[in-house]
């Protein structure tokens, strides 16, 4: 299958400030549908993305938050998450929800989707991609 | 394998010319267009970053993003190149991707 390519979605934004992180994970499960290698970048308020105890009630909006947790069932199992752009603003990896996917590599062994890097290395994970989309 | 980093946001309102710089790899080439033109200036608090980028990569502003906004070449930093729409679509054409930093 040399028709796979690797697809990249950035993001950049905090999740409820504007619309494109919902727009991104909304094309990032539409394009799941077409079994490329898919990756998703969370750096800089795109980490903000992915904490966890988020709760719209009051603001009038989807909490789209729980959808990352189903990403594995469409085979997106690569979230890079900026380890500097966590330390900026006072986030760890414990303020992030879980996400898990079942390996159907290795039995089925459930394995983490968060990969946390650095900022050079996802420099490296940005330059490795055949389509870079960004939200 | 060179990218090419669009920029079409003014570095003095938002953080992603900075982003930008700090994961592009030697070699490839960043266009500052729309209100990105003014990380192009010389002379402004961000100009000193943009400059130490300058040698390893390629930093280029879009030439009628320049000029409807009253910034005459001669404004911009050194090693940074103004570029027509003929000059964005070469450098779309010559790179293997292109990421946008909106």
């Amino acid at each position: 299958m040399s028709d796979v390519k690797k697809f990249l979605y950035v993001n950049r934004k905090a999740p409820y400030g504007t619309i494109y992180a919902l727009e991104s994970l909304e094309v990032v499960l539409i394009g799941a549908a077409f079994e490329q290698d898919v990756s998703l970048a969370f750096l800089d308020d795109g980490v903000f993305q992915l904490t966890k105890g988020q709760k719209t009630d009051g603001i009038g909006v989807k909490n789209f938050s729980p959808t990352f947790r189903a990403l594995g069932d469409y085979e997106v199992t690569k979230l890079y998450v900026e380890k500097e752009s966590l330390e900026e603003r006072g986030l760890t990896e414990d303020d992030l929800q879980e996400i898990m996917y079942e390996d159907e590599d290795d039995d089925w062994e459930e394995k983490p989707s968060i990969r946390i890097v650095s900022r050079a290395e996802m420099a490296d994970v940005m330059a490795d991609q055949d389509v870079v989309l960004s939200f | 394998m060179a990218t090419l980093h669009t920029v079409n946001k003014s570095p003095f309102a938002n953080q992603s010319l900075l982003s930008c710089l700090n994961h592009v790899k030697d070699g490839d080439s960043v266009l500052m267009i729309e209100d990105g033109v003014y990380g192009g200036l010389a002379g402004s608090g961000l100009s000193d970053a943009v400059a130490a980028k300058a040698g390893s990569v390629q930093v280029f502003v879009l030439q009628e993003d320049l000029e409807a906004r009253g910034i005459d070449a001669g404004r911009l930093i050194d090693g940074v190149t103004a570029v027509g729409y003929d000059g964005f679509v070469n450098l779309v054409a010559e790179t293997d991707r292109t990421q946008a930093w909106l």
